[in-house]
């Protein structure tokens, strides 16, 4: 009995080494491994944020991860100090303490006061979240079975035209790729207003930090201002039906210049978007 | 002691009148043996449920499509393994199974207040379960057999997206296993407030007993919900209602509240009936009291309460203003408190204790560090800003199997160990229980950990393909799943190796530590127990 004793001691000290240095290699290796505007092999962390809003909420999730790992660490801690110094034979007659108030009054106001300092800076990104700043893009997405369209209204130089993005199975990486781009400027206000034709969807875009639900019958409203230019892709986040692993979100950042000649050639590439249709301004 | 020990030569005579097989079994109106139909229908349907997610899992070994040549079947695979495990597994388990099984030992009762109902209780969730498996065979999506609309059965997909009678099985599945909860609540509410031995105040009352009464007021209280949405669902399909569909004045959004108030004390009323074990457990084999048994209890109650303002924290992405938003941030963060009293104390009741690492010691202690580290992942998708790149990710998926896979499964099988001897009269060998545990515990992390990764590089949830990036730790979740599986078959072949050795088991096989009144009966309990009440004098019933 004794010797069993010490084997379920020596197992459980190997668990929780093992844990710990899972722990480590986490949370070590979390900043080294990132796509940016796609996942890469092996990743351990976000995808690379590219709005300062998506920069902001990777920092305080950082922050959440280190706090997560450090209770974990401690009740793993606690949990095998009891093993080793309260198993039956190196303390075989046990304590008969049911209460301590002192303690039991920290042990519920401690986490109380890390949740409050975890609420304010949460708060406070949620504010400019889901804040409304004045457009200077707005495009309508809508999500259908199985595949986005894009609706662009007529601006100044171009515009006025929709289009749908479907999966383009050749283009790399696979199933990210669609066979016409949203395109969007770089350093703008983007405010994308969302909704679906059939089922339930969600444009998501990991690069850009948020997720936004297209729901029939509702017109979900999300900005972003992207700071980088580049192919960014995202896929559909709300079950939808057989393909909804395949419709994917491809949005391409570029210059003024480029998303000028983009809308430009766009009104003849494209359907023209009937000239009734008006796009609601939340402001 | 030498009470109980009375009692059961008193009514061994009594105890050898049992009904024949048919009546025994099929018209059961005793606690002990419906609790025992329970844990075997569990079983069996947990054995049905894993097969479907091991089919998810070895089709998610590799980017494309393996074995699921209609990436719709592969959705029906993902809603089946969820509706499953939830309703056929671990709630008949934990509440069914052992609650029936030990809420009336625990409490000094010789029976369940309604034994009838309590019967009834059972075939309903049987028949429940015969017509979700039926609802696999059916069309649902044109094309396809099966519901594949995911365990929540969001409208529009449940409706204009499934044309077929497929879904039209999945919620009379849940009519029937929700009526059959909700009579099980009122009978354990009844027994619970009724029927204690003389001497046991409520606050005398064992912990596990308490997480019962308080998972059946959640259930009394959530699941007609459940039963108004599903019936509204059921209308919209058939009946030509549009509670849900806009093009009739309808929200889909209004589905998803209505789906929520229900779905959240839904895992609540999953993991508390196992909190209650894991007390006794630890207590018992700590040789020590439940440290802070009032705050341990008010910590259940308060959970619960708390479980039902929090819904919306599932639909931070449905476009509610920030106000509703940040008020369910808030809501949520609340629990945690509560949740951390809860593993604190049990910790506590293993500091200075005497402990012995058995079986079931070793599943109870491994859930109190997997479900700590479910817990803070909660607490990291509580905030709304974070959740809007994790919802709908493997982040998400990676969350709640540590709360419930690594936490109610765990304690099922902890439940199972502990109370197997009291159960059956035979001992499972202790080195089964342990090695089926490590290979459990290392399994499920290896399976589950790397979702977290998954989920943070963006990997989308119920996705039957996807892109290469994610190969890398979809393949070493498979390979934990393996290990899992492995652990399993060693269960199986302790539970053989149990019935066929036939060790016999004390009456009290767990020593001075197990103080609550299963205990001072004999192994098996005698077929009806407590004919004379016990009488509580001293706090004994922690």
């Amino acid at each position: 009995m004794r010797t069993t004793q010490a084997q379920h001691r020596s197992s459980w000290g190997l668990a929780a080494g093992a844990l710990a240095a899972l722990g480590t290699t986490l949370v070590s290796t979390a900043a080294l491994a990132a796509g940016i505007g796609q996942p890469e092999p092996w990743q351990m962390d976000r995808q690379v944020a590219v709005t300062e809003n998506a920069r902001d909420i990777h920092t305080f999730e950082q922050g959440m991860h280190w706090l997560s790992f450090g209770i974990s660490a401690f009740v793993l801690g606690l949990i095998v100090y009891c093993i080793f110094k309260f198993n039956a034979k190196a303390n075989p007659v046990p304590s008969k303490t049911t209460h301590n108030t002192m303690i039991e009054i920290a042990w519920t106001i401690v986490p109380v006061l890390i949740l409050v300092a975890v609420a304010i800076p949460s708060f406070r990104l949620l504010r400019t979240q889901l804040s409304d700043p004045k457009a200077d893009v707005i495009i309508k997405v809508i999500g259908h079975a199985w595949y986005w369209s894009y609706e662009y209204p007529a601006v100044e130089n171009g515009g006025g035209f929709t289009f749908d993005a479907n999966i383009d199975e050749e283009k790399q990486p696979k199933l990210l790729g669609t066979d016409n781009d949203m395109v969007v400027p770089v350093n703008k206000i983007v405010k994308i207003q969302v909704t679906a034709a059939d089922v339930l969807h969600s444009w998501a875009m990991p690069s850009f930090g948020f997720k936004i639900d297209a729901i029939p019958g509702r017109l979900n409203q999300f900005w972003f201002k992207a700071e980088r230019e580049g192919t960014y892709h995202g896929q559909c986040s709300e079950l939808c039906g057989a393909r909804h692993a395949y419709m994917p979100i491809t949005v391409q950042v570029v210059s003024d210049e480029a998303y000028a000649a983009w809308l430009a050639e766009g009104k003849t590439k494209f359907a023209r978007l009937d000239d009734g249709s008006k796009f609601a301004e939340a402001k | 002691m030498a009470t109980a020990t009375a009692q059961s030569g008193h009514h061994d005579a009594h105890a050898s009148h049992t009904p024949s097989f048919f009546a025994r079994w099929f018209l059961s109106t005793n606690h002990k043996d419906i609790g025992t139909l329970y844990l075997l229908f569990a079983f069996c349907a947990g054995i049905i449920g894993a097969f479907l997610s091991f089919g998810i899992r070895m089709e998610m070994e590799e980017p494309g499509l393996q074995y699921f040549s209609n990436p719709g079947t592969y959705n029906v695979f993902v809603t089946g393994h969820g509706l499953i495990m939830v309703f056929f597994m671990v709630m008949p388990a934990l509440i069914g199974g052992f609650g029936n099984w030990f809420v009336p030992l625990m409490i000094g009762a010789p029976d369940m207040a309604f034994p009838r109902m309590n019967n009834i209780s059972f075939w309903l969730t049987v028949a429940g379960f015969a017509s979700l498996v039926c609802s696999l065979f059916v069309e649902g999506a044109p094309g396809t057999s099966g519901a594949g609309t995911g365990w929540t059965v969001y409208p529009p997909l449940s409706t204009s997206g499934h044309p077929g009678p497929s879904v039209d099985f999945a919620i009379f599945a849940l009519h029937l296993s929700g009526a059959g909860s909700i009579l099980g609540a009122i009978n354990f509410i009844t027994t619970i407030l009724n029927m204690r031995a003389p001497g046991m105040t409520l606050h005398k009352m064992p912990l596990f007993a308490w997480a019962e009464l308080v998972t059946a007021f959640l259930l009394l209280l959530s699941l007609p919900v459940l039963a108004g949405a599903i019936t509204m669902l059921l209308t919209d399909r058939n009946f030509g209602t549009t509670f849900f569909d806009p093009a009739g004045g309808g929200d889909p959004v209004l589905y998803q509240h209505l789906f929520w108030f229900f779905g959240h004390p839904e895992v609540y009323i999953m993991i508390l009936p196992a909190f209650g074990i894991v007390s006794h457990i630890i207590s018992t084999f700590s040789r020590k009291p439940v440290f802070g048994y009032l705050a341990m209890a008010y910590a259940m109650v308060a959970i619960g309460v708390v479980g039902f303002v929090v819904w919306a924290h599932h639909m931070y992405t449905v476009g509610l203003s920030l106000q509703t938003q940040s008020y369910f941030v808030f809501a949520t963060m609340v629990i945690a408190v509560p949740t951390g009293v809860k593993i604190f104390s049990w910790i506590a009741t293993m500091w200075g204790g005497s402990i012995r690492f058995t079986a079931a010691m070793h599943w109870a202690v491994g859930f109190i560090f997997l479900f700590t580290v479910g817990g803070v992942t909660g607490v990291v998708l509580a905030n709304s800003a974070v959740d809007k790149y994790l919802h709908d990710t493997y982040y998400v998926v990676a969350h709640f199997h540590y709360v419930l896979s690594l936490g109610a499964v765990f304690i099922i099988f902890a439940g199972v160990y502990y109370w197997f001897p009291k159960m059956t009269g035979y001992v499972i060998p202790e080195w089964a229980g342990k090695l089926h545990f490590w290979l459990a515990f290392i399994g499920a992390n290896i399976l589950f950990f790397p979702m977290h990764f998954l989920g943070l590089a963006g990997m989308p949830r119920r996705y039957a393909d996807y892109p290469e990036a994610f190969a890398g730790w979809h393949k070493v979740s498979t390979w934990g799943g393996h290990i899992f599986a492995l652990g399993m078959v060693v269960f199986f072949i302790g539970v053989v190796l149990a019935f066929r050795s036939k060790v016999r088991a004390a009456d009290n096989p767990w020593g001075e530590g197990a103080t609550t009144l299963e205990w001072t009966l004999s192994s098996p309990p005698p077929f009806h127990q407590f004919e004379t009440l016990p009488t509580i004098v001293d706090d004994h019933g922690h």
